[in-house]
């Protein structure tokens, strides 16, 4: 098939139709300081050695994550990803037909995905799962938008430690919904208190937990005093692994639990592919985004797959369709079905008792180290630290001494100045004793 | 005595006074195919015509049910909740959706009455 590129003229009547002069004018929402006029000169042929060599000079001024002491987290967590678990997601059944087009003869595809939705309806305590969303952040945007179908209610409170970009995606889309956003501020030791917030006219309440600073919290109460002003509860959970160890929002009144699976089976991956979890109750389940598989039997009495509640989705209902979600993050979705298999029941939970031990010491020697103080009271594998000093500056100086010491809050709240001592920290599974000595006996020279 | 009439978007409304009794046609549910779920409002609902009530879902597609008259929502076919098949076996009767109480009789003289429906469905294929 030959390629033909548009003419000047197709370009000028396009330009034409839209109102705009010439293609910069396209950019004109990128701020001007991140534009660059001139092009970058780069030398008109490399032979391919060279330029590895030259990017591997680049790449070697980062500090990468798996070369360091690493404790980096809100909301992208660094787990041990079992070997087994790549070479399975790289088997062409799987890799090459991510999204089943003629869905009922790829039955072993739609087998992963209902098993997926079965995990994640387990692991949410919730009574059913979709087949999963791009992501934490826009499985939380959407879910904002169900419960305004389902409350017919538009304000939607959200907490104000809800990770910040959550937040953003929230605002993003809700702008196109007309939904009115009651923002919190970002309350630092769990004590927020969401439930002054809820009123008559609230179609949902968001909060995380655990929360963006690591704390976790009983939303037994959230969950009541939403439900007496008929609004529902939207968890959301940025820490899949906390599953194996907190209460399921599922069992705290939870109406719809959104969460981030990256934990299991995804590696870092520079902030992504992800996968989005969405559960909800089964009386919501017509109002929910994205894609559904069912277990049935075929003619013959034999169990099969099928995908389900299809009306509801855009290639059937058009503008009227639930979601505009068209695909998803499928094989992400596979890796985390896999790595939780291999894991079991058991192994999971027992994952989830070592990172939060590993955290637990962690905090336990930072604590010890002068002017520290844990902001934190209970969290699950990520808590956050005061220091004496600015939080920017000790993380530089940190990384300077090769740890990788966490995320300033202030960095997701910019200007906010009273975070700016602030640094969230996450332990995983990965880091050992020495890490964490490393990390206890850095942070008291820097701090020294 | 209660007359039946109908909307161009296949609704059926049965009067009684102020009262009406609102469902789908019978072209309506053989088009659809077989209905799967019906999402019902809540009684005490106040609704203006062409205000969605209802929706409903079949295995070939889901379709909004629009209010044909103003009124308020006095009753919703609870059968429809676990038996919503019912609308294709007796779509003009058990099958009924809503039941409505009139706020403005005027709006019935809009509506079509049997022969002008059957015209044109006719029309229609």
């Amino acid at each position: 098939m030959r390629y033909l590129p548009l003419t000047d003229t197709d370009r000028q009547a396009m330009l034409g139709r839209i109102g705009a002069a010439n293609i910069d004018e396209l950019f004109r929402d990128v701020p001007k300081a991140a534009r660059r006029d001139e092009l970058i000169d780069l030398p008109r042929r490399k032979g391919e050695l060279e330029v590895e060599r030259a990017l591997s000079a680049l790449a070697s001024k980062n500090v990468p994550a798996g070369s360091v002491p690493f404790f980096v987290g809100a909301g992208a967590y660094r787990h041990h990803v079992p070997a087994t678990v790549d070479h399975l997601i790289q088997r062409s059944e799987f890799l090459t037909s991510y999204t089943p087009y003629q869905p009922e003869i790829a039955q072993g595809t739609l087998q992963y995905l209902f098993e997926f939705q079965t995990q994640v309806a387990m692991l949410t305590g919730m009574e059913v799962a979709n087949a999963s969303m791009y992501d934490g952040s826009t499985g939380c945007a959407e879910a904002v938008l169900m419960a305004h179908r389902i409350t017919k209610k538009k304000k939607a409170v959200l907490s104000g430690a809800l990770h910040p970009h959550y937040r953003a995606v929230v605002e993003n889309l809700s702008e196109f919904a007309r939904d009115d956003l009651d923002l919190g501020e970002p309350v630092t030791d769990g004590t927020e208190d969401i439930i002054a917030r809820i009123d008559d006219d609230t179609s949902c309440v968001v909060i995380q937990n655990p929360d963006f600073f690591g704390n976790v919290r009983d939303l037994q109460p959230i969950a009541d005093a939403a439900h007496a002003k008929k609004a529902l509860l939207i968890v959301v959970v940025t820490e899949i692994m906390s599953l194996g160890l907190v209460t399921p929002p599922g069992e705290m009144g939870a109406d719809i639990v959104v969460g981030e699976g990256q934990s299991l089976g995804n590696p870092l991956n520079f902030g992504g592919p992800y996968v989005g979890l969405f559960a909800a109750r089964q009386k919501f389940v017509r109002q929910m985004p994205g894609r559904l598989c069912g277990e049935t039997e075929d003619a013959e009495g034999k169990r099969g797959f099928v995908l389900t509640l299809s009306t509801r989705e855009q290639h059937i209902r058009r503008e009227k369709a639930t979601s505009n979600i068209c695909t998803n993050s499928g094989l992400c979705c596979l890796a985390f079905t896999i790595h939780l298999s291999l894991l079991g029941e058991e192994g999971y939970g027992r994952l989830a008792r070592i990172n939060h031990a590993n955290a637990v010491k962690l905090a336990d020697q930072l604590d010890a180290v002068d002017g520290v103080e844990i902001v934190t009271p209970t969290f699950f594998n990520e808590f956050t630290i005061r220091t004496p000093r600015n939080a920017l500056q000790v993380i530089d100086e940190l990384a300077d001494k090769g740890i990788l010491g966490g995320v300033r809050a202030s960095r997701l709240w910019p200007g906010q100045s009273d975070l700016d001592d602030l640094i969230v920290i996450a332990s995983t599974e990965v880091n050992t004793d020495e890490d964490r000595a490393a990390y206890a006996s850095a942070l008291k020279e820097v701090l020294s | 005595m209660s007359t039946i009439k109908y909307t161009e978007e296949h609704e059926w409304v049965e009067i009684d006074g102020d009262s009406a009794t609102i469902g789908i046609t019978e072209y309506a549910q053989e088009q659809l195919g077989d209905v799967v779920f019906v999402e019902l409002p809540d009684a005490g609902r106040a609704v203006a015509k062409g205000d969605e009530v209802a929706v409903v879902e079949s295995v070939k597609a889901a379709s909004e049910v629009y209010a044909p008259v103003s009124g308020e929502i006095t009753e919703v076919n609870s059968v429809l909740d676990g038996a919503p098949a019912t609308v294709n076996e007796d779509a003009i009767g058990a099958g009924w959706f809503v039941k409505m109480k009139l706020s403005d009789t005027a709006e019935l003289e809009e509506l079509l009455d049997e022969a002008a429906y059957q015209a044109f469905v006719a029309g229609l294929d």
